[in-house]
């Protein structure tokens, strides 16, 4: 029940903050604030609680709490949620990011704020269900709840091309988006007529025998809909559009969260539901991730614009995470998870940066900038950090998760893995040039801009000893998701018709 | 105190952390007693340490602090190993370090941001520490990386000028391409030993790979790319020159006497492994004959006094290197102890000039120095001494080690002598060139009053040091396995002993005397062309920047707008377009509609009788 009280908690305080909009435009901030630090103490509990077994098929996992109520009889739709170490990291990366979206639309936003926290406050609450969801159809839900306001954030508060970045974002979610629900109903259906129970149960969904043909297209619809949001390469183009146009806060959103459910996806259905087709695509599926490492990086070089620019990061950075699914070894998923948690946090602080610059040079061209280091130091020391991080520096969270993805592709294919390892010096390509043409160069004169103030410099503060800490004692977070990625690896090692690919030894 | 080293890095880290999170608050006294101070405090425990050990016998000790992290068999821990080697290097860098240091808190002492540069220090000699501390190559990488970043950073110092910052990207990027075969070795080794914790890890080898072997021949030469990058040797040895924009104590610290040795410590580190592949090690030897050539060339027709050194230091490198390639491990690392007191000397001695001239770097704007300098002199003389090997200087120690141990090679012996002796012949043209022009014959630009003491000291300990260097034991006996006995006798050591004395004469003859005309030569077209190839680098610049920099820009160029997005866009356009001319046929016309339902429904009728 905690986890439909958090995800209640953030759907009504979205909706008091839009009715707290008639009586003062300071007020939905707070409530949403408010409702987003309630919806994080519910969460406490989960840390120490005792996980309990469900089996997965014939394989047993600990889920931390697991709650169930019916729906819709009729068609074998429950309330089915349930949280386990992932899921928890992920709704933590989730809530803390909320708090930093809020606090990074807090002076940008004068226009319906009240509206504007309710939709951010139900992206939070669908993100949460997304990851917390095992019905399927419950899941599809929530990836829709997730993805309708974000479209309004787009397209009422964002820049100048916002209608386009809006609607492109909303089409290729939407659409691939419906693949999957194809492919929810049509494996329901599957295990109907094996079975003559109609559910759309998680763990009922597990390891049902499907012919293999009919396998790989169920599989395709959850892949495609995934790697669009993760997004890979060549699904990625609504990305620098969508990043570019959002308003700050849903740009830290997006960027920190949203595409993080297209690999948590990858993680928690397409390779468990389909063992036996995912591995038929993994060599191109990781092909793909490293397409997008190094496509990524070029294209971010290649940006004037400084959003766009850490959009194409993000491309080149999730490529890493795509790389890791597919490779699907214990060191290749855990420095996947590491590398989503590790890329929420730097590079929704690059985005707080670009509305920080936005805000107070309202450009986001890069050649209008320069010598930015001398009027605002501490922003300059501050975004050094971020890209430093983001170029993958050992002793910070991404370099943590960037190494070990490598480090496990280069048992599974060493190819592949040497051709990834060019995006480490890629990254430092774009992210040295963006500094250059940001922060470095001669400064121009008569410029009189406001450094980084107490608000944005904490917020900062918290997300850099957050990747300090990842890179210098991630052991908490391996910890935390180690049983779920074991269980997972071994489920979908054991499962039929993968002659132990999965396992690692088989490639 | 061994087991407190931890302290020896953490101190300057903690320095690091005060001046950034001070951000420039602090009055200079402050920021120069936590910046110096640190790295003091740091050198006093490496001595300490030391001392325990050598008493007791100098036998390696494990420090560890934690787990990294544990993920799938893989356990890099927080763990320093300190032996011989370890101690070594530290003692270099904290005490050459904590010299620097003290000199900085004068030389910087105008600059606005003095306490952003001493941060940067201070994180810099921590990430240094870390790298030769590292109980594994995981640790190692931090450091390895710490360091390349501190150096971008501090190369790039003066933001303000974008020459200082394209100097300092292409010193990173540049050294990040020889980092990522570094890490591919990485992967490597995992693959095969699983794990990567240094002294398990070289046993492992010893023991699953002979000799000759396939795998640790890669694995050994990805290592080497890695020292290529950092320690600037060819191929990857373009960023050092560039490198000197940063300020002049930075190229002392970094990019002479620490840093750029990296590569030399970490192949003496896996040694074992090199041992197990001939191949490597000759390529070793190779890159470190080639590089001290090419750079010695280089350094001769420069004018800019801190390029001059910067050649002269991957020269110098690449002796190092060739020691490593011939199994004179020792005779490597102790050249690159030496190494960092006389270059450290000349280049401080240098920042007292540039100091002392308003930013002078050309030498030829120079002269007569000796008697305006003392100091400077003084040092430029003792360094410029023992980087060409003149008998009575730490250098010639070193540095005859390497050349006798080059000849006994069984692998082309001789012909690595022999260019490890053009070398040194050169090394003492090019460095008695500087001399003679800078501090001899006229005054060509009036300098300032002398620095003072805090400027002065480090260089008058230093000069000290380079004589008196080449009698140290550096206490790496046991860490390296035993060197094979030099002969010692006919021609060969006095040829060897001979050579840079020529040097240091047909220089004088050249550059002071002109009893020998060299004016012909260098004005011959031959000449002409022959000195801008060499002032160019080899025109090593212009090749790299045709066959990555403008294909890289280019491609990034083209495709700024993503061409994958025309897919999409284009899609979007053909629907456009569908639906346009689809909303042609709406016309208001009743007529058409009533024509156009009467023939769609014949046409209807006439499928459906088709069909049936």
């Amino acid at each position: 029940m905690l986890l439909w009280a958090t995800i209640l908690v953030l759907l009504a305080g979205g909706a008091i903050a839009w009715l707290a909009e008639a009586w003062n435009k300071d007020l939905p901030r707070w409530v949403s604030v408010g409702s987003i630090v309630i919806a994080g103490l519910l969460m406490v509990p989960l840390f120490v609680s005792t996980p309990q077994t469900v089996l997965l098929a014939d394989t047993e996992s600990e889920w931390l709490a697991v709650s169930s109520s019916t729906w819709i009889p009729r068609f074998g739709i429950t309330l089915l949620v349930g949280i386990d170490g992932l899921s928890l990291l992920m709704v933590a990366l989730t809530l803390l990011l909320g708090v930093v979206a809020v606090a990074s639309s807090w002076s940008e936003i004068d226009y319906r704020p009240g509206f504007f926290q309710f939709n951010l406050m139900w992206t939070l609450a669908g993100v949460v269900g997304v990851f917390v969801a095992l019905d399927l159809f419950l899941f599809f839900l929530f990836w829709e709840v997730m993805l309708i306001p974000m479209y309004f954030l787009i397209a009422i508060w964002g820049h100048e091309e916002r209608g386009y970045a809006a609607m492109k974002f909303f089409l290729f979610t939407q659409v691939s988006g419906l693949l999957m629900l194809v492919s929810i109903v049509a494996l329901v259906l599957v295990h109907h007529s094996n079975s003559g129970v109609l559910t759309f149960n998680y763990f009922d969904l597990l390891g049902i025998p499907i012919s293999e043909g009919v396998a790989f297209y169920l599989m395709l619809g959850f892949f495609i809909a995934f790697v669009v949001k993760l997004p890979g390469f060549p699904f990625h183009t609504w990305l620098p559009d969508a990043h570019t146009q959002a308003p700050t806060a849903a740009s830290v959103l997006l960027a920190g969260i949203l595409l993080k459910t297209g690999a948590y996806g990858l993680i928690r259905f397409t390779v468990p539901l389909f063992p036996g087709a995912a591995i038929e695509i993994a060599q191109f599926a990781m092909v793909l991730g490293v397409v997008g490492i190094i496509y990524g990086a070029i294209l971010a070089f290649a940006q004037t614009d400084f959003k766009r620019l850490v959009a194409y990061s993000s491309v080149s950075h999730m490529g890493f995470v795509l790389l890791g699914v597919y490779a699907w070894n214990e060191l290749t998923l855990q420095g996947s998870v590491m590398q989503m948690v590790a890329h929420g946090l730097s590079t929704a602080a690059l985005f707080m940066l670009a509305g920080a610059l936005q805000h107070r040079l309202h450009t986001r061209d890069m050649s209008k900038m320069g010598g930015l280091w001398q009027d605002m130091p501490r922003m300059g020391a501050i975004a050094m950090f971020f890209f430093v991080a983001s170029l993958g520096m050992p002793g910070l969270g991404n370099f943590v998760g960037e190494f070990l993805v490598l480090l496990g592709a280069f048992k599974v294919n060493i190819v592949i893995t040497v051709i990834a390892s060019i995006g480490l010096i890629s990254a430092a390509i774009y992210a040295l040039i963006a500094m250059q043409k940001v922060f470095q160069g001669a400064p121009t004169a008569g410029r009189a801009l406001n450094d980084l103030d107490t608000r944005e410099v904490l917020v900062m503060v918290l997300m850099m000893l957050g990747l300090v800490g990842l890179g210098m004692y991630p052991q908490p977070v391996f910890d935390l998701v180690d049983p779920v990625l074991a269980s997972l690896y071994e489920f979908s090692g054991a499962a039929e018709g993968t002659q132990g690919a999965w396992t690692g030894d088989g490639q | 105190m061994i087991d407190h080293i931890y302290l020896v890095p953490l101190l300057p880290l903690v320095g690091f952390a005060l001046l950034f999170i001070t951000a420039g608050q602090l009055p200079r006294p402050w920021v120069a007693a936590i910046g110096v101070g640190s790295v003091g405090l740091s050198a006093l425990i490496v001595l300490i340490v030391g001392y325990e050990m050598l008493l007791a016998g100098a036998s390696p000790v494990v420090i560890s602090l934690y787990n990294w992290f544990s993920v799938g068999g893989f356990v890099p821990g927080l763990s320093f190993y300190v032996d011989g080697l370890a101690l070594t290097m530290m003692l270099v860098i904290t005490g050459v370090g904590f010299l620097i240091h003290v000199y900085s808190s004068l030389f910087m002492y105008e600059d606005a941001d003095y306490s952003r540069f001493f941060a940067y220090m201070n994180l810099f000699v921590s990430a240094m520490l870390v790298l030769v501390l590292a109980d594994n190559l995981l640790l190692l990488y931090l450091g390895w990386e710490g360091v390349g970043l501190c150096s971008y950073l501090l190369v790039g110092f003066w933001y303000q000028d974008p020459a200082n910052g394209a100097a300092a990207r292409k010193a990173f990027v540049v050294t990040r391409v020889g980092d990522t075969f570094m890490a591919l070795g990485l992967f490597l080794l995992f693959l095969h030993l699983g794990t990567l914790d240094i002294q398990p890890a070289m046993q492992l080898a010893s023991a699953t790979w002979q000799s000759g072997d396939v795998i640790p021949t890669i694995a050994a030469l990805l290592l080497v790319g890695g020292a290529v990058g950092k320690s600037a040797q060819l191929p990857l040895q373009t960023w050092l020159p560039d490198a000197m924009a940063g300020p002049t104590p930075v190229s002392a610290l970094i990019h002479a006497a620490t840093m750029v040795t990296a590569g030399v410590y970490l192949i003496a580190r896996t040694h074992e492994l090199f041992l197990l592949s001939p191949t490597a090690q000759f390529v070793v030897a190779i890159i470190g004959v080639a590089t001290l050539l090419v750079a010695a060339f280089s350094a001769l027709v420069q004018t800019d006094i801190k390029r001059i050194l910067a050649f002269s230091t991957i020269s110098q490198i690449g002796y190092m290197f060739l020691a490593l390639g011939v199994g004179a491990w020792s005779a490597g690392i102790f050249h690159l102890v030496t190494h960092a007191f006389f270059k450290a000397l000349l280049f401080l001695g240098a920042g007292a000039v540039i100091y002392s001239l308003h930013h002078e770097h050309n030498i030829f704007r120079m002269g007569g120095l000796r008697r305006r300098l003392p100091v400077a002199f003084l040092s430029f003389v003792i360094g410029s001494a023992a980087l060409a090997a003149l008998p009575l200087t730490s250098g010639f120690v070193s540095k005859d080690a390497i050349l006798l141990a080059a000849f006994e090679s069984p692998h082309a012996g001789p012909a690595l002598w022999l260019g490890g002796l053009l070398g040194a012949l050169l090394t003492s043209i090019y460095s008695f060139r500087l001399v003679f022009t800078v501090f001899f014959g006229p005054v060509r630009t009036e300098p300032d009053a002398p620095a003072g003491l805090p400027m002065a000291i480090p260089l008058v300990i230093l000069c000290v040091l380079s004589i008196v260097g080449g009698l140290f034991q550096i206490p790496v006996d046991a860490v390296f396995p035993e060197a094979r006995e030099s002969l010692h006798e006919g021609a060969i050591p006095i040829v060897t002993l001979a050579v840079p004395i020529i040097g240091v004469i047909l220089a004088y003859f050249m550059f002071l005397d002109q009893r020998i005309r060299i004016a012909p030569l260098v004005e011959s077209s031959v000449g002409r062309a022959l000195g801008r190839f060499w002032l160019s680098h080899w025109a090593m610049d212009w090749l790299y920047d045709r066959i990555f920099v403008v294909p890289y820009t280019f491609v990034a160029r083209i495709n700024q707008a993503d061409v994958v997005d025309t897919v999409y866009n284009g899609t979007a356009t053909i629907t456009r377009r569908l639906h346009h001319l689809a909303s042609l046929t709406q016309t208001g016309q009743l007529r058409r509609y009533v024509t156009m339902m009467t023939v769609g429904l014949i046409l209807l009728v006439a499928i459906l009788l088709g069909v049936r």
